[in-house]
């Protein structure tokens, strides 16, 4: 991981040239749900599996699983709340916790 | 071998980009630099070089497309000069910060306001800090000199940072000159191939450039970067003795003309120092007095010791700006020199001009007042007024 290599503490000595990253996909990496004061809770009982949450969420944080229930990115949901917005069925509502 | 042909700066330098056709080059045209995209566009049509060139709608939009070129692996120069420059701020210290070897041909021109299309330094003067190499010419001969070694300066390892190479509008943009021009061979092999180690392009290394930094990075990321611009200094002499070999026209961070027995010294930038030697010439002749010039070629990086070593026998100096810098201590070359000197511990007096702004002539009349002026603070150590103007008409002068 990149992070085990450059991070907070590192001297400047050890950034890249430019801090260019030499590999792909280091935003799994950047645990953006630390932002999150407000987190959406599910209630899978009121879900329909309609999916109009998924296309919606900006950070690409709600996934259909196998069984095709969703499931949360809780390490990149930032807690914006657009999904409990949309959802007809209010199986989301957003908790302070 | 050398060919003498006779070019004015703006075709010299389109002259040596053709030489080096690179493979990008996104322009927007500006007083005075338009001919230079014009001829390289012109060499295009002709089929003399494969250059692909990039009409962009404005110059933040030319240093943009720079950049994106830059990061994707292609060899890429523009050209502005002026307000141009002041629309690419933003991006120059991407482009800086982003560590991408793009060359920018800058034909200096003033800013607006008030407008004004002719020479002064003030555009690459406010782009000091941008982060770029900066590089100028007292001639035609030295733009085109110095453009050919621009390439190897800014895509060596130990720099990656863009570079500026700097000439007057007008004086030598426009002005014809009789100059010598290397075979196009020589220059190709002299610049070499880019290659650099990571680019955009690269298929099997996916790699992202110009990621945000946090406060935790930020300052460790600026002092990294300040690392390519110390390390420019051993590669610009390098450079320099490589296309000494080549040509046999020397270069270094600056040039010394008369200084070595000098009791006074004008430091300068740019074409006036041509002027600058006529006067010192004739000074020398008619009355002995020992008058010196230090032209400075490399703005950035600063070569502060070196010129405080150049300058250590001097009795008195004056730094001659061709910038405003509304500033305590006068413009921009001026403190900087100042400041060097004063860390040399030199016992020099020190006093500070600001002459031909927006195209405004020095004589050489003006510049033998500035020697007789210098002769007498070194007698009399009183420096009245260290923010002194040369060709400015005031009350009571006339």
């Amino acid at each position: 991981m990149i992070s085990d290599r450059i991070n907070e503490q590192s001297p400047w000595e050890d950034l890249t040239e430019g801090n260019k990253i030499y590999e792909a996909a280091t935003s799994r990496e950047f645990k953006t749900g630390e932002w999150r004061t407000q987190t959406p809770i599910h209630s899978p009982e009121k879900c329909k599996e309609c999916y109009l949450c998924v296309p919606v969420c900006p950070d690409m944080s709600i996934q259909v699983a196998d069984d095709e229930s969703i499931v949360f990115d809780m390490d990149h949901c930032k807690g914006c709340g657009v999904c409990a917005k949309v959802c007809p069925f209010d199986a989301i509502r957003m908790e302070v916790k | 071998m050398s060919i003498r042909e006779r070019l004015s700066g703006n075709e010299a330098v389109a002259y040596a980009i053709r030489q080096i056709n690179p493979d990008v080059m996104p322009a927007f045209p500006i007083t005075p630099s338009t001919e230079i995209p014009q001829y390289v566009s012109t060499y295009i049509a002709n089929g003399e070089m494969d250059t692909e060139f990039i009409h962009v709608e404005s110059e933040h939009s030319s240093m943009s497309a720079a950049i994106g070129a830059s990061a994707a692996g292609a060899r890429t120069l523009t050209a502005t000069s002026s307000c141009g420059l002041a629309l690419m701020w933003e991006e120059l210290y991407v482009a800086a910060s982003d560590r991408l070897p793009v060359v920018l041909a800058l034909v200096n021109r003033a800013l607006s306001g008030p407008i004004n299309i002719n020479a002064d330094h003030s555009d690459s003067m406010g782009a000091r800090d941008s982060g770029w190499i900066q590089i100028y010419a007292e001639s035609n001969q030295e733009a085109y000199d110095n453009f050919i070694q621009a390439f190897p300066i800014a895509e060596h390892p130990d720099v990656k940072l863009p570079i500026m190479i700097c000439q007057d509008g007008f004086i030598t943009s426009h002005g014809v000159e009789n100059i010598e021009i290397e075979e196009d061979a020589d220059v190709k092999k002299f610049v070499g191939e880019f290659e650099p180690e990571h680019y955009l392009l690269k298929k099997d290394e996916p790699m992202a450039v110009g990621p945000y930094a946090v406060s935790n990075y930020y300052m460790e990321s600026k002092r990294a970067q300040r690392q390519g611009m110390l390390n420019a200094k051993k590669v610009i002499l390098d450079v320099a003795k490589k296309f000494e070999e080549m040509t046999g026209r020397k270069y270094g961070f600056f040039e010394e003309y008369r200084l070595d027995d000098a009791d006074y010294a004008i430091v300068i930038i740019g074409s006036a120092a041509g002027t600058a030697k006529a006067a010192i010439d004739e000074i020398r002749a008619t009355t002995g007095m020992k008058v010196g010039l230090l032209k400075i070629r490399v703005f950035r990086p600063f070569p502060e010791e070196e010129i405080a070593e150049a300058l250590k026998n001097v009795k008195s100096v004056a730094i001659l700006d061709r910038a405003e810098m509304f500033s305590g201590t006068g413009g921009p070359l001026g403190a900087e020199v100042t400041a060097g000197l004063y860390r040399a511990r030199s016992k020099a007096e020190i006093v500070n001009y600001i002459y031909g702004l927006g195209g405004r002539d020095i004589t050489v009349d003006d510049f033998k007042q500035i020697y007789d002026e210098l002769a007498d603070i070194a007698t009399t150590h009183e420096v009245k007024d260290n923010y002194r103007y040369i060709g400015l008409r005031e009350r009571g002068e006339q």
